[in-house]
């Protein structure tokens, strides 16, 4: 039905600065038309993420589950998926960890390795699962992955009110809290937890080093560039797109793990908080490159949490940070449209 | 079930048939927009806030198709001049359609407003058990009986509407046979969108009366997924509807034994597309579905050959 | 009553069409021959209006048409058939009729069923309305759309290699459809490549060879005419080596079938010996890549018997021929052959550096380098395959094959490519050769299967239908059982 979707879509640099400016200028005639000032506004996002220490913390706490979705979205991308289950495969590894949480007694570092452990496998099993149905059942991994988007959350759902409800009245709020032993520390007073940092790093890294220096790396770039070359230059294709989905799921459940352990501290039903969504607009933005994945998910994550401070001192709803950035992201992508369309006219 | 529930499904269902059906005459012409979920949202906002600060109902249906319309029109414009990836756009417009209705709906939360006031049709609404079931409700509703009759006539029944369906099965052999692919992409990518924004405005003007973040929970997912279990026929993707609706009856009535099943319900229409994806692959089901003619609307369940797929002349 | 003046037609460096006139009258049967890549295809693009020249006119009955679009062209009553049929397959036989047709807003089938039947009965078919065209042969699909475009007022019907994928049978009451058709006045123009069925049905003929008129003749004509006017005059053959061949067995092959879309491939059998040469003849269609794919393994196949050196691979798939010493170049460089978007240095990974989980960059810019450097690719590392020239592609092809084969496939090895590239790449197949691979090769260059061929199959509709000598020189007709000539 879709064929090759990746090849229309910008590749490499938009040089052009034009989509960014626009963005800025739209967004600021959005605070306008709400009544605030834009400079105001603008200062508020920066002084609101990177501002203070506490404000830094919250931001990282933000950028590690996109970071690791971007560098999910990354893999699979590389080997022409559009595999928007990342944020079922998050939600996952949510409940994986949880499992884990609820189940294991025991010293807490150990249950959180084991939380990390079950996290991460949810994660892969899940995103191999829409691997499986575009192999062997022909389900576009759009509609697959969307499907399993929503059965996973209503898991989540089922779990939460039923079998891991809380004492008493069972809240779709979330479950129990997990004890505190098992929750992921923190820094002193802030809330900056440096076992989550250090796993977003490890994986965006990790996606690095695999996709530009391991043969893995390159045989997923063959099965999304050049399918049928790839083939014939004796790379399976199959096996390897199921493991660009495991591969992609592992990172993407242990975005989950973070948001239980880490952050939330328990099961609760929009645990995946959009960020699956958010790492397509990420990786989009990142032209598909994994050391560009990093710092624009900061930015996201940046806008997100300055945005709350729009809604505290400005009275402006937060939601506006994601207009501007997905708004940011569609001017990009429509730009790199305009210029391969005057190249392409240019050259006939 | 008495006729009471029944028409009150039909009711509810009102909004997601608008919107399923209006994505269904986009996509069966080759345009998929996968900004439905936040086209929805977006279109519900407007066409409440536009109906509670003018005071006009019909205003703000308008301003809803409108909004809408424009959407799935930069999706088609993206596809068909710069020739990007249908998906990637309809998906980047999805999370911008929904925190602009956040946004931009933030004055309107919880307000109370205007809703489409009843319209019994007269003599019609007096016959017993029919009566309340299809002719006690409000325009709304009635719009959307018409549009399945109406998108069904068309289709089935009308030349433009084969040509329609030319186009997005084989949009080489539509143009081979003097059709304006490109231009009728266009325009049915935009009147479907228009017809979606009809669903939103009827969401929040009718429905589920007001504005609030998330208003319309997930309906244009939900929508995506009936087309495809619909096997792009919108006789039967009204009825996807009218199923899911009776489903969330259902869910309410056992509400009380099993907490939370009413959230859960709203899941299942992804596994049926997932399913009914997956039976599509099955040579049997076809062999099937021609030994029994008859029966061929009720298997049919492949998509549009080109759907998703950009058309360039040249 | 048509007339072609001066159309030229250029897509970036190839010269589609250069400056071609052709005239045809009404009620008669014009063929148009041309081995493939002539520009046949692309003339009557532009003639039903699917293409826009970039120079010339058409005239119709002496009126300029000014042809935009194909609806342009139906309007004017010019139809042209696809070689593969363009119909809707999950739609009807009515339906596919009438889509397209104009008309009021309402679909008026019955009115439609009437059409269908008279043009049915007038032209000899016989159809289902209701019955879906996805299950209708590829011959019945072909008649549907001449039922069509006759109703929608063709006066010039072009049909583009019709006789492909249908049965003779078929093909027969085609023939005679067509003689009806002329009689009533309507203009034909077949296009094809099978000089036989052009001699038989046509009463005129027009040649093109790479874009150019090079003859009209009327028909009857002498078939080594329009045999040396479709492939131009042949120069003796520069200098054969021919080298002694091995004395047992190398390449075993038995009773291959295999079916690639509408082709069907029966019964090929082949034993080469090792050293040995061997060239696929015939044009585009034939048959020839569906059997280099299929010994390669990459076309699902069944084969009584396929032994290489002795072992044997009938049932082995992709992966174990390649490792027996089987590889496959094939023709199309960029789609099939290297991968846009990944450099030279990455292809060099992919192919060269098999096992290690870890790459090794610095190892990989020198092998790089040294395999540029041997086999002179202009390019460099970092260079991607869309950035370089044919020639320079397939010496990357070749550059990234492992150094020992047991048996090479390729695909138009010098399609494309200038002369001092077409001689270095038949330099390193020969080399190949002496070092004991055993080379398959298919092409459409006469000269060059003349010249380097040890033996020449000659495949037509799916059979070969002639084995020559090369060595022996006994290459003469070459181009007739090429074109068909002889074959049943």
């Amino acid at each position: 039905m879709t064929g090759r979707i990746l090849e229309s879509l910008p590749r490499g640099r938009v040089t052009a600065l034009w989509p960014v400016l626009a963005a800025l200028i739209i967004t600021a005639g959005l605070f306008a038309a709400a009544g605030a000032n834009p400079i105001e506004a603008y200062r508020l996002l920066i002084d609101g993420s990177i501002g203070s220490p506490g404000k830094f913390s919250d931001t990282t706490i933000v950028w590690v589950p996109l970071a690791l979705a971007g560098a999910s979205l990354v893999v699979t991308f590389a080997a022409g998926l559009w595999n928007i289950g990342v944020e079922g495969q998050i939600v996952m590894g949510a409940i994986g960890a949880s499992w884990a949480a609820i189940t294991f007694s025991g010293p807490g570092v150990l249950v959180m390795a084991l939380g990390i452990v079950s996290g991460l496998v949810a994660g892969a099993l899940w995103g191999g699962l829409a691997g499986v149905l575009k192999t062997r059942g022909g389900v576009h991994e759009i509609f697959g992955g969307l499907g399993l988007d929503f059965v996973a959350a209503g898991l989540a759902i089922y779990l939460i009110i039923g079998p891991w409800k809380r004492d008493g009245i069972a809240s779709t709020s979330g479950t129990a809290p997990f004890r505190e032993e098992i929750w992921f520390h923190t820094i002193g007073d802030t809330r900056l937890t440096p076992l989550a940092i250090a796993l977003a790093v490890v994986g965006v890294v990790g996606v690095y080093i695999l996709m530009r220096g391991t043969m893995f790396g390159l045989r997923l770039r063959a099965v999304g560039r050049g399918r049928d070359s790839a083939a014939r230059l004796g790379v399976p294709i199959e096996r390897h797109i199921l493991a660009a989905f495991l591969v992609g799921g592992a990172l993407a459940g242990v975005a989950g793990t973070v948001q239980a352990l880490a952050f939330h501290h328990k099961l609760v039903p929009s645990i995946s908080g959009g960020y699956g969504f958010l790492g397509i607009l990420i990786v989009l933005l990142a032209a598909f490159r994994a050391s560009w994945v990093a710092p624009i998910a900061f930015f996201f994550a940046a806008v997100g949490v300055g945005a709350t401070q729009l809604e505290l001192r400005l009275d402006l709803d937060s939601s506006v940070g994601g207009v501007f950035t997905a708004l940011l992201v569609l001017l990009v992508v429509l730009a790199g449209g305009w210029q391969a369309r005057r190249r392409r006219s240019g050259e006939a | 079930m008495d006729e009471a529930t029944i028409a009150s499904i039909i009711a509810a269902a009102a909004p997601l048939v608008y919107a399923s059906v209006g994505e269904t005459i986009s996509e069966k012409a080759g345009v998929v927009n996968l900004s439905l979920d936040g086209s929805i949202l977006l279109s519900a906002m407007t066409g409440f806030a536009v109906g509670l600060t003018t005071g006009s109902i019909v205003l703000g249906f308008a301003a809803a198709a409108l909004v809408s319309a424009f959407v799935a029109g930069i999706v088609a414009f993206s596809g068909i001049e710069l020739s990007l990836n249908q998906f990637a756009v309809g998906f980047i417009l999805f999370l911008l359609a929904t925190e602009l209705s956040s946004f931009l709906g933030q004055p309107f939360v919880r307000e109370p407003g205007p809703s489409v006031p009843r319209l019994e049709i007269p003599v019609l609404a007096d016959i017993p058990w029919i009566g309340t079931v299809l002719f006690s409700h409000n325009l709304s509703v009635y719009g959307s009986f018409v549009v399945i009759i109406g998108a069904w006539w068309f289709l089935a029944r009308t030349r433009p509407g084969l040509a329609l369906s030319a186009v997005g099965e084989r949009p080489e052999a539509a143009f081979a046979r003097g059709i304006p692919v490109n231009r009728l992409r266009y325009l049915y990518a935009i009147v479907g969108g228009a017809l979606v924004g009809v669903g939103g405005a009827a969401f929040s003007l009718d429905q589920k009366l007001g504005w609030s973040e998330g208003h319309t929970t997930n309906f244009g997912w939900i929508a995506l997924a009936i087309v495809i279990f619909g096997g792009w026929n919108p006789v039967r993707v009204a009825l996807g509807c009218y199923l899911f609706g009776a489903l969330q009856v259902v869910a309410l009535k056992l509400q009380p034994q099993f907490p939370g099943l009413s959230q859960i319900l709203p899941i299942i229409p992804f596994p049926l597309m997932i399913f009914t994806l997956l039976l599509m692959y099955r040579p049997g089901v076809r062999r099937l579905a021609e030994r029994f003619r008859v029966l061929r609307p009720v298997f049919a369940s492949e998509p549009p050959g080109g759907l998703g797929v950009n058309f360039r002349p040249d | 009553m048509l007339e072609l003046k001066g159309i030229d037609k250029r897509f970036g460096r190839v010269h589609a069409n250069d400056c071609v006139d052709l005239v045809v009258g009404a009620g008669e049967l014009h063929g148009l021959l041309g081995e493939n890549g002539a520009g046949k295809s692309t003339l009557m693009k532009i003639l039903s209006g699917f293409v826009r020249p970039d120079a010339g006119e058409i005239l119709l009955r002496g009126a300029t048409l000014n042809l935009r679009t194909p609806a342009d062209g139906l309007a004017a009553g010019v139809g042209l058939l696809h070689q593969d049929p363009l119909v809707l397959l999950p739609l009807t036989v009515l339906d596919n009729f009438l889509a397209g047709a104009p008309g009021g807003l309402l679909l008026d089938r019955r009115a439609g069923r009437r059409a269908l039947a008279d043009e049915s009965r007038r032209l000899g078919f016989e159809f289902d309305p209701d019955e879906l065209v996805r299950e209708l042969s590829v011959g019945e699909r072909q008649q549907l759309e001449i039922a069509r475009l006759l109703w929608l007022g063709a006066r010039v019907l072009i049909l583009d290699e019709p006789t492909t994928a249908i049965s003779d049978p078929q093909r027969d009451r085609l023939f005679d459809t067509l003689r009806t058709l002329a009689e009533s006045g309507m203009s034909v123009i077949f296009v094809s490549h099978k000089l036989e069925e052009v001699q038989d049905l046509c009463s005129r003929v027009t040649v093109l060879r790479e874009g150019a008129v090079v003859g009209t003749r009327d028909l009857p004509a002498p078939t080594d005419e329009l045999v040396s006017l479709m492939f131009g005059r042949t120069v003796e053959s520069g200098s054969r080596h021919n080298e002694t061949l091995g004395s047992h067995s190398h390449l075993v092959i038995g009773g291959l079938r295999a079916r690639e879309g509408n082709l069907e491939v029966a019964d090929f059998s082949l034993t080469l010996r090792q050293g040995e040469v061997v060239g696929l003849a015939g044009l585009e269609g034939s048959g020839q890549r569906t059997v280099l794919r299929a010994i390669a393994g990459l076309q699902r196949s069944h084969s009584i018997r396929l032994e290489l050196g002795g072992r044997e691979l009938s049932r082995a798939p992709y992966r174990a021929r390649r490792a027996a010493g089987v590889e496959y170049l094939p023709g199309e460089r960029l789609d099939e052959g290297l991968i846009r978007g990944l450099t030279v240095e990455e292809h060099v990974v992919l192919t060269r550096q098999e096992s290690r989980f870890f790459i090794d960059w610095n190892a990989a810019r020198e092998v790089s380098e040294e395999r540029i450097a041997a086999f002179n690719v202009k390019g460099r590392p970092e260079s991607m395959p869309e950035a370089l020239s044919g020639g320079n592609q397939q010496r990357t092809l070749l550059a990234l094959l492992p150094d020992s084969l047991a048996l090479l496939l390729m695909e138009h090895p010098t399609r494309g490519l200038d002369i001092e590239s077409a001689e270095w790449v038949w330099s390193q197949l020969l080399a190949r050769r002496a070092g004991g691979t055993a080379v398959i090769f298919a092409s459409s260059d006469l000269e060059e299967l003349r010249r380097y061929a040890d033996r020449i199959l000659v495949f037509f509709s799916g059979r070969v239908v002639a084995e020559l000598d090369a060595r022996a020189g006994q290459t003469e007709n070459l181009g007739d059982l090429i074109a068909g000539v002889g074959a049943t």
